[in-house]
């Protein structure tokens, strides 16, 4: 299969503490993969490996064939961190139009970035002034406006009120299919099900790498948040759920 | 490096500060009402027979000195919010070049110390009545590239802090013992033999001296040039040394 990501038996310590003890995954192309555990498991860590500004102890991400965080992946990966990370002393578009630059983007790319996470008509405000969602969708707007072929946004509907989640939901969709790769992450459990493949990690371990569909299956329960929690149970008593090989 | 992102981030920066109204205004305000005090505190100090006035020797300093303090400070919190904000992540995972961050740094404080130079310098020539040998614009350009290491200077110390308390108390650290020993309060060659090698060593003293040669000589002297060249030299060193500090991986 012709993946996106693929990670291989990473191992990431920060300080003494082992963040992330040996997982291996794959994210394919075209898809809207998410990043689903509890806070703390390591979900930004995995992203900061994938774009490249972790450093690693043991094992490999390799990034659209090279290896995570060379050069020329710079252009063709969009980033977008936990926390905004916009120029609060910035207008939304000024914001945008920087980061569309180091792109090589037009402005008119950037605006359409703006008006895209739904800000058009708060454009011209300084990033400062803005409500806690409509700062992290600007600092989106900047994680996208590259047209990036691999995405990975940490947490990016946080705050959002539901309609603009649904719409945010959709647009990551409509980009994933015209082939862009998306790795989202979440803590909230409903956002899985909107998702083309999920993986689950819990302190530092991948615990499943599935679709939605099989993990229902696998676990025999419909809902995914208690289909997790089999999960961890199952990984607990030291059952192998399937996947993990994959 | 990249001549378009080098100008898209000094314009990025730039527009950063003119959206800030208060520091622009502090910016040019400042240097003038501290030359004020300078002016009314030296105007009745008789002159040394044969030497410039007080006035002139002390102001002529400054005029270097004000865009040294306020670019190392203005920088240091600058680059430090880069680094606590996630911005300085996430531009490393673009396109952008370490260089082209610090020289754009460089290049958008480096013109608003020698906007404030100019504005400060107009302030002490034709308000107060500065008085040197040498033309304004020595005065200016010696003030800019002493800007320009000022901000080099606080690119790099800013990567040795976590907070913005740290930062500040870099500036004692960093910037009042070269004033201490720049030459203003005891001239260089009546200091004890090791001030003056740690006064040889610190950049600001070659600033100093340049200014005094542009106070007491018509023309730019070698000695002048000489020692701009020191003091830029030391910029792009501090460059050098802070884009060594700028890790794309973290732990």
């Amino acid at each position: 299969m012709d993946d996106a990501i693929t990670v291989r038996d990473l191992v990431v310590d920060r300080g003494r503490r082992r963040v992330l003890d040996g997982i291996s995954c794959a994210v394919p192309r075209g898809a809207v993969t998410g990043l689903l555990g509890p806070s703390g498991s390591g979900k930004t860590t995995l992203m900061r490996a994938v774009v490249g500004v972790q450093t690693i102890a043991t094992g490999t991400v390799t990034v659209l064939g090279a290896p995570a965080g060379t050069a020329q992946l710079r252009h063709r990966v969009g980033y977008l961190t936990q926390a905004p990370s916009v120029y609060a002393d910035l207008t939304v578009r000024e914001n945008a139009r920087y980061f569309a630059a180091l792109h090589g983007r037009r402005a008119a790319d950037a605006d359409r970035a703006v008006a895209d996470v739904g800000l058009a008509g708060a454009a011209t405000q300084l990033v400062g002034t803005l409500s806690g969602g409509q700062r992290s969708r600007a600092s989106l707007a900047c994680a996208l406006v590259g047209e990036p072929e691999l995405v990975v946004l940490d947490e990016p509907t946080v705050g959002q009120d539901p309609v603009l989640r649904a719409d945010l939901w959709a647009r990551f969709h409509a980009m994933a299919a015209t082939g862009t790769t998306l790795l989202v992450s979440s803590h909230v459990m409903d956002e899985a099900a909107r998702c083309d493949r999920l993986l689950l990690i819990r302190q530092g371990r991948l615990i499943a790498d599935e679709t939605p569909d099989a993990i229902r299956a696998h676990t025999g329960v419909d809902d995914l948040e208690e289909a997790f929690l089999r999960l961890i149970r199952e990984s607990e008593t030291g059952h192998r759920p399937t996947g993990e090989e994959s | 490096m990249s001549a378009r992102i080098l100008a898209v981030t000094t314009g990025r920066i730039l527009r950063q500060l003119r959206h800030d109204r208060r520091t622009v205004a502090l910016l040019v305000v400042v240097p003038t009402v501290l030359l004020t005090l300078v002016y009314f505190m030296y105007v009745d100090q008789p002159a040394p027979p044969g030497q410039p006035s007080l006035f002139d020797r002390v102001a002529l300093v400054m005029l270097g000195f004000f865009p040294f303090i306020i670019m190392f400070l203005v920088t240091s919190i600058a680059m430090l919010r880069e680094r606590t904000t996630g911005t300085l992540e996430r531009l490393l995972t673009t396109p952008l070049g370490k260089l082209d961050l610090l020289f754009g740094y460089g290049i958008a404080f480096g013109l608003a110390g020698a906007v404030q130079a100019t504005i400060a310098s107009a302030a002490a020539y034709w308000l107060f009545g500065l008085n040197t040998a040498g033309s304004v614009w020595l005065v200016v350009m010696i003030a800019a590239v002493n800007a320009v290491l000022a901000v080099a200077l606080g690119l790099l110390c800013s990567a040795f802090a976590r907070t913005e308390f740290q930062a500040v108390q870099f500036m004692p650290v960093v910037v009042l013992p070269q004033l201490l020993l720049c030459g203003l309060f005891v001239p260089r060659g009546e200091m004890a033999g090791w001030l003056q090698v740690v006064s040889d060593a610190f950049p600001l003293s070659y600033a100093v001296e340049a200014l005094q040669e542009v106070g007491v000589h018509a023309e730019p002297t070698g000695t002048m040039w000489r020692d701009v060249a020191i003091v830029a030299g030391s910029a792009v060193v501090a460059l050098v040394l802070a884009a060594a500090t700028l890790r794309r991986r973290n732990g």
